[in-house]
């Protein structure tokens, strides 16, 4: 019967490749400006942050009475420096390295926990949805800010715990969208057709769902990072996440906001790097989303 | 003796549609003319340019679309039109019905207030009147209890239903033309030949022009005085609908009425059209349809062959003996 | 590989007492209500034959399809294999191997983030055919239906057109060498000149597979052409089963001959003044009772409303569910009883 099949072996030399998926999306983010440039961005702040020993002209513990808030351009001290007279520039340099830890670190780790348990709720659908995406909701109704402060204050402050309440706080979120878009593409007749050929839920899932539903849910989890930053800076500005004297973005503009009449400016440059920072990564994930989301 | 001009008179139309970077020429040289009363079928199948041939006698095309040629409706010079006259000349001379009326009509109002609404948009009437109005189109419709119906919402309706009042909304301002984009496409069999005899129906007691867009040449021959044949952009062969049906000359034209399956009873394979349409993009410089063409001539490649007029116009250097 | 077990005249599908009803959504709390999609429909598929299925939106041909595919749980009702109890003597994934399905969205039903040769090579490799083999396999397939796997093995759906994705499909379905393949509106989509392309290969692989196929439609044109049999189905049942040719000819349920009418002629000089039927479809929720036709149908009488009408043999295997062919109904034209 069927077996003709084998028979007429058409096992031709070459078969033309169509460039895959994400060599399209890289090729498309390539050409958006913006999203380069934000990209760039990025990767300079990473780098600042690894560099921090080589790049800071002054170390950002060591402080005198004798220099405190002194202005911009100040000889030595080119960015001023703090209430304690710390070299604002040094210690700008070797925060960017707490700040991308605490504002990047919980978004992955939430990427993998919220899709897992977002994409189990969207497959299994049911009552196993019902159940899960609940007590999701139980989570999700809280404003992101507010949960985060409850979490980092019950489990007390310290960098751990702050990293620790931001990913709780995001894995909601992401789950939501995964479970969102896990429902929909479940239901598109490929994955029916890959039912009706025999196959289980875990090569459905792997072959299947994830290589359509991780995209859209990566986008979103980007747009995360610079939730997550500003997030990061809240706390520590609260006092529940890094400790002083270490230098930390928020916690920098926590303790300058007594100056913030004598040296304004002064005050306000670790905002300014966080802006920075939260905007680079928002324009790289529009631009990501972008990419990513062309009609195929 | 002088004949009233056509209602509809297009010339050299041409569509581009800009796709990144891509020109996609969806529309290559049409001309075309509807008289008062008449109705036409533009048949083709999906990217022969009929929907969008249709859609440029209101300008319904999205930003960035070059619409080149002219185009006349009911004495105004379409292309010219300003933003007001435009809204005017929209449902108001020129209405237009869809394949999908679920997405035409907004899902929050009710469908009687959308009718009403219509009215008063393009008529000085009060809001009982247009209300009355809106009964007797409702009527004129043929759906049952009109005056409970007009209540409902567009979900409380069936498909049939939604595609009756549809055209009870397009109706409602005395339309001299009436646009249709393949109505019964999406409708069951017996749902879909009610619609059709309605149109009929309205169109002969309201003398209007109708310009109807369908892939089905079973439904052309149902509603249609005329047929215009298009492929790839271009009007291949046009005339009266029982000519073209009966004695076809253009190759695409024959090679579609004889892939139709009713004809194939009895004999085991149908005969098909070998090939493609080409890629708009890309259109070969002689007749499109040269590569899928039985009687291929050297002229075909290289020359764009115009239409021809004779008992049924038709664009074809060797075109089969009518 | 599979093996015919009962011989020819062994039917290769068997379905008897199918039903299927869905819960509606918000129905209120004391009185559930459900979408009777499918309500109790018998028939058989014979070995080689192609059956056609037609009726129109909400008629439950689509869900019948799901629930012999398994897609769908049947509420009760059997599913006979080659005569194997579904589920007692033939396990699921045996059976899987044997059916397979075409959908109507060619592009639905391609993972657009798989080339093509992996889509066709997916269910060979489930089950357990080696990586190599399978992409042979797939490349072979691909051939058979007209596309050329140096051009089209490699690439990915969107850049296939609506007829090359329908190819795809059903080289894709009949990579695990199937028995019998459903074919779910499977040309309702493409154009009429591509439909024609496809409906010829179906054809030809039919033969040279020796498949059975099961073809829903609402285009009664091609399932005239394609099919051996057809069932004519409304609400959920089937109103009219037989020969092809016997239904086309001499329809024996109003509906049937309704919707045969109804069908737009390609000839200006043969256009109706009336239309066959009235109405739209009715909603499966709250189906009339009697017989489900009553309300739309020229020969309604008071009976019908009353009483269901059982499916009747007409002659041969024709059979047709009208109260006005069944003697004794008390419907007026039924045929006064046989001596």
């Amino acid at each position: 019967m069927a077996l003709t099949l084998t028979r007429e072996k058409a096992q031709p030399a070459i078969v033309l490749r169509s460039p895959g998926y994400w060599q399209g999306v890289l090729a498309r983010l390539s050409r958006d400006r913006i999203a380069m440039i934000a990209l760039i961005v990025v990767a300079l702040l990473i780098l600042m942050a690894i560099l921090a020993p080589y790049l800071a002209p002054d170390d950002p513990t060591r402080g005198s009475l004798a220099r405190r808030l002194k202005p911009l351009g100040t000889p030595g001290h080119v960015l001023g420096t703090d209430e304690l007279g710390r070299d604002m520039l040094s210690r700008l340099i070797w925060g960017a390295r707490l700040s991308l830890v605490m504002g990047v670190v919980p978004v992955p780790v939430a990427f993998v926990l919220g899709s897992a348990i977002g994409i189990i709720a969207g497959y299994a659908g049911g009552l196993t949805n019902s159940i899960i995406m609940r007590t999701v909701d139980v989570f999700y109704a809280f404003p992101s800010v507010l949960l985060a402060v409850a979490l980092s204050g019950t489990l007390g402050s310290g960098l751990t715990n702050a990293l620790v309440s931001l990913t709780v706080v995001f894995i909601p979120q992401i789950a939501r969208v995964a479970e969102s878009v896990t429902t929909q593409v479940h239901r598109l007749d490929y994955v029916e057709a890959a039912r009706a050929s025999g196959a289980g839920s875990l090569a459905i899932v792997r072959v299947h769902i994830l290589g359509n539903v991780l995209a859209p849910i990566f986008v979103f989890s980007t747009s995360l990072i610079s939730v997550s930053m500003i997030l990061a800076a809240g706390l520590s500005f609260l006092g529940l996440g890094v400790r002083p004297p270490d230098a930390e973005w928020g916690l920098m503009l926590n303790t300058l906001r007594t100056a913030i009449y004598i040296n304004p400016t002064i005050a306000a440059l670790p905002g300014v790097m966080i802006f920075i920072t939260s905007i680079a990564f928002n324009l790289f994930s529009d631009g990501l989303r972008n990419a990513m989301d062309v009609k195929t | 003796m002088q004949t009233p001009p056509a209602i509809i008179d297009i010339r050299n139309l041409a569509v581009t549609f800009r796709g990144g970077s891509r020109k996609v020429r969806a529309v290559n040289g049409v001309d075309l003319t509807v008289d008062r009363g008449e109705v036409l079928a533009l048949l083709g199948e999906s990217g022969s340019g009929k929907s969008v041939t249709l859609r440029s006698l209101l300008r319904l095309h999205p930003k960035g679309t070059l619409i080149e040629g002219e185009i006349k409706v009911a004495g105004q010079d379409v292309m010219r039109l300003g933003r007001r006259a435009l809204a005017d000349l929209r449902g108001g001379t020129v209405s237009m019905i869809f394949q999908e009326p679920r997405l035409a009509l907004d899902p929050v109002y009710r469908v009687g207030d959308q009718i009403v609404e219509t009215i008063r948009r393009h008529m000085p009437v009060s809001r009982s009147e247009a209300r009355a109005r809106a009964l007797r189109l409702f009527e004129d419709v043929r759906i049952p209890s009109p005056e409970s119906r007009l209540g409902n919402y567009p979900h409380e309706m069936s498909g049939g239903m939604l595609q009756r009042s549809m055209i009870a909304m397009a109706l409602a301002c005395d339309p001299a033309i009436l646009l249709a984009d393949e109505p019964t496409t999406a409708l069951d069999a017996t749902v879909q030949i009610q619609i059709l005899l309605l149109l009929r129906e309205l169109q002969t007691r309201r003398g209007l022009a109708v310009v109807f867009v369908t892939h089905d040449i079973g439904v052309a021959a149902q509603v249609a005085d005329k047929v215009a044949v298009m492929y790839a952009g271009r009007i291949v062969e046009s005339g009266h609908i029982a000519d073209v049906i009966h004695n076809p000359r253009h190759p695409y034209t024959q090679g579609l009425l004889d892939a139709r399956v009713e004809l194939a009873q009895g004999s085991s394979r149908l005969r098909t059209i070998e090939g493609a349409p080409p890629d708009l993009s890309a259109l070969p410089p002689g007749c499109a349809f040269a590569p899928r063409c039985g009687r291929v001539a050297e002229t075909c490649r290289t020359v764009v062959p115009e239409l021809h007029s004779g008992s049924t116009s038709v664009a074809c250097f060797e075109p089969l003996r009518g | 590989m599979s093996l015919d077990l009962g011989g020819p005249a062994q039917p290769l599908l068997t379905v008897q007492g199918l039903v299927k009803h869905f819960p509606v959504k918000g129905s209120g709390l004391m009185r559930r209500r459900v979408v009777r999609a499918v309500d109790g429909i018998d028939f058989k598929v014979k070995k080689g034959e192609t059956l056609g299925v037609v009726g129109e939106s909400g008629c439950g041909k689509s869900t019948t399809a799901r629930l012999i595919m398994k897609l769908l749980d049947p509420d009760s009702g059997t599913v006979l294999f080659d005569g194997q109890k579904l589920g007692h003597e033939l396990e699921l994934s045996a059976y899987r191997r044997q059916v397979q399905m075409v959908f109507q969205d060619s592009y639905a039903s391609l993972n657009p983030r798989l080339t093509i040769e992996e889509s066709i090579a997916f269910a060979p490799r489930i089950h357990g055919v080696t990586a190599r083999a399978a992409t042979e396999r797939a490349h072979a397939l691909l051939n058979r239906v007209g596309l050329d796997p140096g051009r089209f093995a490699g690439r990915y759906p969107h850049e296939l057109s609506g007829g090359q994705r329908q190819r795809v499909n059903i080289a894709r379905a009949l990579a695990l060498e199937p028995r019998l393949v459903i074919l779910d509106e499977a040309v309702s989509a493409l154009d009429k000149s591509v439909e024609a392309q496809v409906l010829n290969l179906l054809l030809d692989l039919k033969d040279e597979f020796g498949l059975t196929y099961i073809f829903i439609s609402h285009d009664l044109n091609v399932v005239r052409f394609l099919c051996d049999r057809v069932m004519v189905m409304y609400l959920g049942k089937a109103a009219e089963i037989g020969d092809t040719e016997a239904i086309y000819e001499r329809p024996g349920h109003p509906y049937s001959k309704a919707l045969l009418a109804s069908m737009p002629k390609a000839n200006p000089a043969e256009r109706m003044d009336e239309p066959p039927l009235a109405g739209d479809p009715p909603n499966p929720i709250d189906p009339p009772s009697g017989c489900r036709f009553h309300p739309r149908c020229a020969l309604a009488e008071p009976v019908c409303s009353q009483s269901e009408p059982p499916l009747l043999q007409l002659g041969g295997d024709h059979e047709a569910a009208c109260l006005a062919n069944m003697s004794g109904s008390g419907h007026s034209l039924a045929p006064s009883r046989a001596p």
